[in-house]
């Protein structure tokens, strides 16, 4: 099995994402040094409020000045509409529904992966590359899986469990190979302006000012729950029921003392809290659904199923199927919150993944 | 137009680097190339004369003069005395000072249309204003501002804003006929006229001569950036926005940007001799570039309907089933430089409030092309464009044709 990395298949132009963080500053110049023709796009997804300035403007400005560093040709492409489509309006629908989404995950389905891979090929590029920390692989019989990060605190293999063969066929992750002290002191070399640019936290379109509840708030009316034991009797209130997560201790005014207790169910409709103990969190299987693989492979599997992004892999096997899957752990293990994805390894390697329902 | 820098070599200057392709430049709508004559007249106040215009000695009365000599250029341009020319920084601050020196001068209402420049439409709205939505060719719809202005609130109203020439399509509104309305309907209220994509077509003493305020700038008919200037006609009631020395005829306080100004007025002076022989030279051009790629491509729509007097500079057009960001990233790598709608400050492309004033749908406005020509423009230009657009087009459709079949 070889790692495939940027080095191989000089020739054909590459379009590299940049965000504007080092990441992808990175890549960027790992590519062009390898030989490639590149040229950078940094993707405007977000019209709103971020952290980084209207439109994000800086970050797009730190992309555009790295790319003149590197000598490199720049494009803003606007996917607003898309982003707001694919992204931004099911993360909220999400919520008003109780889920817990990752738009994270969405983003790269629908975005990263879909939307600018057929536009880089619509204007010749057969390749797209990110500055995601994983790695892809080549299998004996050709087929690519994604893998682990070498650096296992930075990897990001988990959000692109969604890749089939043809995407990682025209996929670069020039990064994966890197630690992320590696990649800093690489830009650090270069004079790139985001060798020390923090990484960036949690999800672009919510500020860290303004927060989630107040995001959502504008945009769809939060319901004040009750939060009842298992026998139903009332034990404490939410103020947007919307907004709490399966295996939630806080912000239930539970109050007392006694043994911690978790939100265990979440129903919008009753807008209802279920709490219970800590065994009472534990599940033997979780019911999933939309699932992919990444290679030629059915349910019936026993692998490593991992159900957030910086989480543990547990050993499970995946059955049923053809629209509903479980989950069966061999060990019990937490409620998995609704909206989550699961994603299935073989050792580093991704093979496939779902979204807990 | 100029390969690699002639006319910076004419006054000896290297050319930068990004400028030494083979450039096919079509998008003077946006900026021009600085001429010659107006480089030659402002390397001496770069380079040679220290005056402030505001001092009193040798050198600064040699600025003034300066100064001076240009705002007679730019007045025979507008067709206004010398004294009613307020340099500004160009055609943003102008825009911003008609409309917030009005309302703060007189405490009354701005009113404009949605296809107006953002540097109107956002002091109108700020303002607390009134946006009169369009006619189908994007001009201000006479019979609904006739309303407003007969209405409860048009009293109120002490400003009515509107352009003589889009910048998105080039389509050139009647100001005599807004003019004609404000004073049958509202004669306390001033109009302001945003010229700066006019200035090198039509005119302006005729187009503007009802407006009581006209905004220009000189980068967009080859002067350089950061020198324009707001007409403020007599009697016109104006609070300055920027305070300070007084300079200005207390309208705009600032030092004057000496050589931008010499600049503006050497474009302005070559402008008012030259204007009527580039628009016909530039509108041939257009013309030929417009009907050849409309020959060559099918599911092409001129965006401004036909009959409707617009600039000789713009062919602005849409292409069915096509991705303005898309179609202008190929023609870029083909060295063509156009453009779609507004760019955002982050430089992606933004939809076109103009378009969806004009009641164009978001899909169609989403192909968009914006192709404007000017004094640099060439045969040569027209003849790259109607090579390279063609198969552009094609090879864009041409993959989402694979797609389907796919």
């Amino acid at each position: 099995m070889t790692a495939v990395t940027s080095i191989e298949r000089v020739g054909s132009p590459v379009m590299v994402a940049m965000s504007g963080g080092v990441d992808s500053s990175v890549a960027a110049a790992l590519l062009r040094d390898a030989g490639h023709e590149v040229v950078g796009v940094t993707l405007r997804l977000w019209g709103g409020e971020s952290d980084s300035g209207c439109c994000a403007v800086s970050d797009v400005d730190d992309a555009r000045r790295v790319a003149d560093a590197l000598g490199i040709e720049h494009h803003v492409f606007n996917l607003g509409d898309d982003f707001e489509r694919d992204v931004v309006g099911p993360y909220v629908a999400d919520h008003a529904a109780g889920r817990t989404p990752n738009p994270c995950v969405e983003c790269n389905r629908h975005l990263k992966f879909h939307r600018l891979r057929h536009r880089a090929a619509a204007l010749g590029f057969d390749r797209i590359a990110t500055g995601h920390h994983a790695r892809i692989v080549e299998r004996t019989d050709g087929t690519r899986r994604v893998a682990r990060a070498v650096d296992p605190s930075k990897d990001q293999s988990y959000v692109l469990y969604m890749l089939d063969q043809a995407q990682l066929a025209g996929l670069l992750l020039p990064i994966g190979d890197l630690t992320k002290d590696v990649v800093r002191s690489h830009a650090s070399v270069l004079g790139l302006r985001t060798a020390h640019k923090p990484d960036s936290q949690d999800v672009c379109f919510i500020t860290r000012e303004h927060g989630r509840e107040d995001f959502l708030r504008r945009r769809i009316p939060l319901t004040p729950g009750r939060v009842v034991d298992g026998s139903g009797a009332e034990v404490g209130s939410v103020e947007a029921v919307e907004l709490v997560t399966i295996g939630q201790r806080r912000g239930m005014a539970l109050g007392g003392s006694g043994a911690p207790r978790y939100a265990v169910d979440v129903d919008v409709s009753t807008a209802t809290v279920t709490v219970g103990s800590a065994n009472e969190l534990l599940v033997d299987e979780t019911p999933v659904e939309k699932l992919v693989w990444t290679g030629d492979r059915t349910a019936d599997s026993r692998l490593m199923a991992q159900t957030s992004a910086h989480g543990t892999a547990e050993p499970a096997e995946v059955v049923g199927g053809p629209d509903q899957w479980l989950v069966r752990w061999e060990r019990p293990r937490r409620r998995v919150a609704p909206g989550q994805s699961v994603v299935f390894y073989e050792g580093d390697e991704v093979v496939g993944g779902a979204m807990a329902c | 137009m100029d390969r690699g820098g002639r006319s910076l070599d004419a006054v000896g200057v290297k050319p930068a680097n990004e400028i030494s392709r083979e450039r096919v430049y079509l998008d003077h709508a946006a900026s021009t190339p600085v001429r010659p004559e107006v480089v030659a007249a402002m390397l001496p106040w770069l380079a040679d004369h220290p005056g402030n215009p505001s001092g009193s000695h040798v050198e600064a009365r040699e600025a003034r003069r300066a100064v001076d000599d240009a705002r007679d250029h730019v007045a025979v341009l507008v067709g206004c005395l010398p004294g009613e020319v307020v340099f500004t920084s160009g055609g943003t601050e102008a825009d911003n000072l008609a409309v917030d020196g009005v309302v703060r001068a007189t405490g009354g209402l701005p009113v404009c249309s949605p296809a107006e420049h953002p540097a109107v439409l956002a002091p109108v709205v700020d303002a607390g204003g009134s946006v009169v939505p369009t006619d189908s060719a994007g001009r201000i719809n006479l019979e609904v501002l006739g309303d407003l202005l007969s209405g409860p609130d048009g009293e109120r109203v002490r400003l009515v804003s509107a352009m003589v020439a889009n910048n998105e399509t080039g389509v050139v509104t009647d100001v005599d006929a807004v003019a004609d309305v404000v004073d049958r309907h509202a004669p306390q209220a001033v109009v302001h006229s945003d010229a700066v994509q006019a200035a090198a077509w039509l005119d302006l003493p005729t187009a503007v001569r009802r407006a009581g305020l006209v905004s220009i700038t000189g980068h967009k008919f080859g002067g350089p950036k950061g020198a324009g200037a707001l007409v403020v006609r007599a009697g016109v009631p104006l609070v300055p926005v920027l305070r300070g020395g007084g300079q200005e005829r207390e309208r705009r306080s600032g030092t004057q940007n000496v050589p931008a100004i010499v600049g503006l007025g050497e474009a302005a002076r070559l402008m008012a001799i030259e204007r009527e022989a580039l628009g016909v030279r530039v509108g041939v051009m257009r013309d030929r570039l417009e009907g050849g790629l409309r020959a060559a491509i099918d599911g092409v729509h001129r965006t401004v309907p036909d009959g409707v007097f617009r600039t000789p500079g713009v062919a602005h057009l849409c292409f069915d089933g096509i991705e303005s960001e898309e179609l202008l990233f190929l023609l870029e790598r083909d060295d063509i430089a156009a453009s779609a709608a507004a760019s955002c400050a982050s430089g992606a492309q933004e939809p076109s409030p103009v378009l969806a004033a004009m009641g164009i749908d978001r899909m169609t406005a989403a192909g968009s092309l914006r192709l404007s020509l000017g004094h640099a423009s060439t045969d040569d230009d027209v003849d790259h464009a109607l090579v390279v657009i063609p198969a552009a087009v094609e090879r864009l459709r041409g993959y989402a044709r694979s797609l389907q079949s796919g």
